[in-house]
């Protein structure tokens, strides 16, 4: 456990000026902040709508670019980033000859992409949040204030997160085995469209392919189309494609450690 | 024995890339591993270091079996293999720290090390705009971070300019004399481990053709008689009406091979007799370049 938190600490040292970490902050900055912009322009368009309308509009808005298509190339970008650091320095020999059980090198790497995964999708909660608050400051016309949506928004960041995993471990074994960006990056390109695809397909059996499953753990969060009042939302954790997403990075992570100690250090 | 193997063979598929290699590398010593390019020296090493698991044979380290001590062992081993592996977005101090931070070493011997190895100037300078020999610096840096009892060093002077070959030079051989380190460094020019190898191994096509103290290498190569004369080819002729073995002839020498003193005065008065001038005669050890060359090409 004491090499697990060496290593990850010594992760995080080593990454924290790169692009692959800093994406993982600048990303839910950057569109939360568009975001912002298009809202306070349009303003007059929007004040008539209650609190609640107003919300899940902002939310949904940065949700839907988020999960279907930006998530997913995140992930590939961030699992790359992790594993090209030790590919272009040479050092996987390096970090295997340190007294450090193996287990726990690798662990730490796995657990830092996903810790910057977890990161930015927290970062999208909390600046949805803020920005939301002030907008409702700026223009007091758009009623943020009435209605709290940070639970639901915890909750659904939280699905979307367990929803990634099955898409990070893939991406994780393809970057730490293939030194070129080429590879995992076209095979998750590949992937992504894909799923996006099957999700919006509504194919039934999407669930089972992992480049899908943020697009289905959204679908199935949003709040139902219709006319009438609007229901309070429920977000079911246990849904299908987060059993497979869960499933996915277990099996994937393990056999990602048996390669590993298969694998010939170059 | 710091290092000492059993029969380690290694296959990478059909190819076997070590055969049946028996090491033994005593404590103190400067341990030259010499091969020519892919004779299995880097192998070997990242079999030392468990980053290629055993397949067949034994590797004890420090009295101690590898696999199943593995991170005792590492734990006192500093290793640098072919390139140093250093993160070019960091500078050389936050490569150090990094390494410390994994190792659980105080920071202040970054700064140690740092000056040990001349980068103290260059320590906040991106080690991505570091030279050949500075990097080649750095890893070495990186390599004695935790004062390690055995250092492993693979090709470590390569690409290093003859300045740069020389203080690594005196750095290791400061290092075994003054602080009773064990070296094991790996080259594949004997020249450059020569002046400072305490004990040789040579190894070609993954075979392990020579083992011993650098004095046993030097016992194996024959002695010679050279001579230079005015007229060496003549001269090498009537030497052989003599029943002399000749070596070798060129413009300028020939040579003869030695068996004793009285043999040398011997030539020298029949020489002078036959009305040779003679310029020099003297006893030669074979250079250990060639008795290298000797032993990895007659195998």
């Amino acid at each position: 456990m004491k090499g697990f938190i060496l290593s990850f600490r010594s992760e995080f040292y080593k990454t924290r000026k790169t692009a692959g970490f800093w994406s993982a902050v600048i990303l839910p900055l950057l569109l939360c902040l568009l975001l912002f912009i298009g809202f306070y322009h349009n303003a007059d368009k929007l004040v008539s709508n209650p609190g609640m309308v107003l919300w899940l509009r902002f939310s949904g808005a940065i949700l839907g670019v988020m999960g279907s298509l930006l998530l997913p190339m995140l992930i590939v970008f961030i699992a790359y980033s992790v594993n090209s650091i030790e590919h272009k320095a040479d050092t996987w020999k390096t970090l295997f000859s340190l007294p450090l059980s193996k287990l726990s090198v690798y662990a730490a790497k796995y657990f830092y992409a996903l810790f910057l995964v977890f990161l930015c999708l927290a970062l999208f909660v909390v600046f949805t949040i803020i920005f939301g608050n002030f907008l409702g400051i700026l223009n007091p016309g758009l009623r943020f204030r009435d209605y709290n949506m940070n639970s639901i928004l915890l909750q659904i960041y939280f699905k979307l997160f367990l929803s990634s995993l099955g898409i990070l471990s893939i991406q994780f074994l393809l970057s730490l085995l293939f030194r070129d960006f080429l590879k995992p990056m076209g095979i998750g390109f590949v992937g992504t469209i894909t799923g996006v695809i099957l999700a919006t397909s509504r194919w039934q059996y999407a669930y089972w392919f992992p480049y899908s499953h943020p697009m289905v753990a959204l679908t199935a969060a949003s709040p139902p189309r219709g006319k009438g009042p609007m229901q309070p939302m429920n977000i079911d954790f246990f849904t299908n494609e987060i059993y497979v997403s869960l499933a996915i990075a277990v099996v994937v992570f393990t056999a990602g450690y048996f390669i590993v100690l298969k694998k010939s250090v170059k | 024995m710091v290092i000492s193997t059993e029969g380690l063979t290694f296959n990478f598929g059909n190819q076997t890339v070590v055969k049946s290699l028996s090491l033994q590398v005593p404590e103190g010593s400067i341990y030259g591993f010499l091969g020519p390019n892919g004779a299995g020296k880097t192998t070997t090493i990242k079999l030392l270091l468990n980053l290629l698991t055993t397949q067949q044979g034994s590797i004890h380290i420090f009295e101690k079996e590898l696999q199943s001590n593995r991170i005792e062992i590492l734990s006192q081993i500093g290793s640098l293999i072919e390139q140093p592996a250093i993160y070019l977005h960091l500078t050389g101090k936050e490569n150090l720290l990094n390494r410390a931070l994994l190792l659980k070493i105080p920071a202040n011997r970054v700064d140690d090390m740092l000056a040990l190895v001349h980068l103290t100037e260059a320590a906040n300078k991106k080690a991505g705009k570091y030279s050949l020999g500075m990097k080649q610096r750095l890893g070495i840096a990186l390599a004695l971070l935790s004062d390690p009892k055995l250092l492993i060093l693979d090709e470590p002077t390569n690409g290093l300019d003859p300045n740069g070959i020389i203080e690594i030079r005196e750095l290791l051989v400061r290092l075994v004399n003054d602080h009773n380190k064990t070296v094991f460094i790996s080259s594949h020019l004997l020249a450059e481990i020569e002046r400072m190898a305490t004990h040789v191994g040579i190894i070609d096509k993954g075979e392990l053709l020579f083992q011993g103290s650098i004095d046993d290498l030097s016992l194996l190569s024959q002695p010679l008689i050279q001579i230079e004369t005015d007229n060496t080819v003549d001269a090498a002729n009537f030497l052989k009406t003599h029943k002399f073995t000749i070596v070798d002839v060129n413009d300028h020498y020939l040579f003869v091979s030695y068996t004793s003193k009285q043999q040398m005065g011997d030539i020298n008065s029949l020489l002078n007799k036959e009305g040779y001038t003679i310029f020099s005669i003297n006893k030669q050890q074979k250079d250990l370049e060639k008795l290298f060359l000797d032993i990895t090409q007659h195998a």
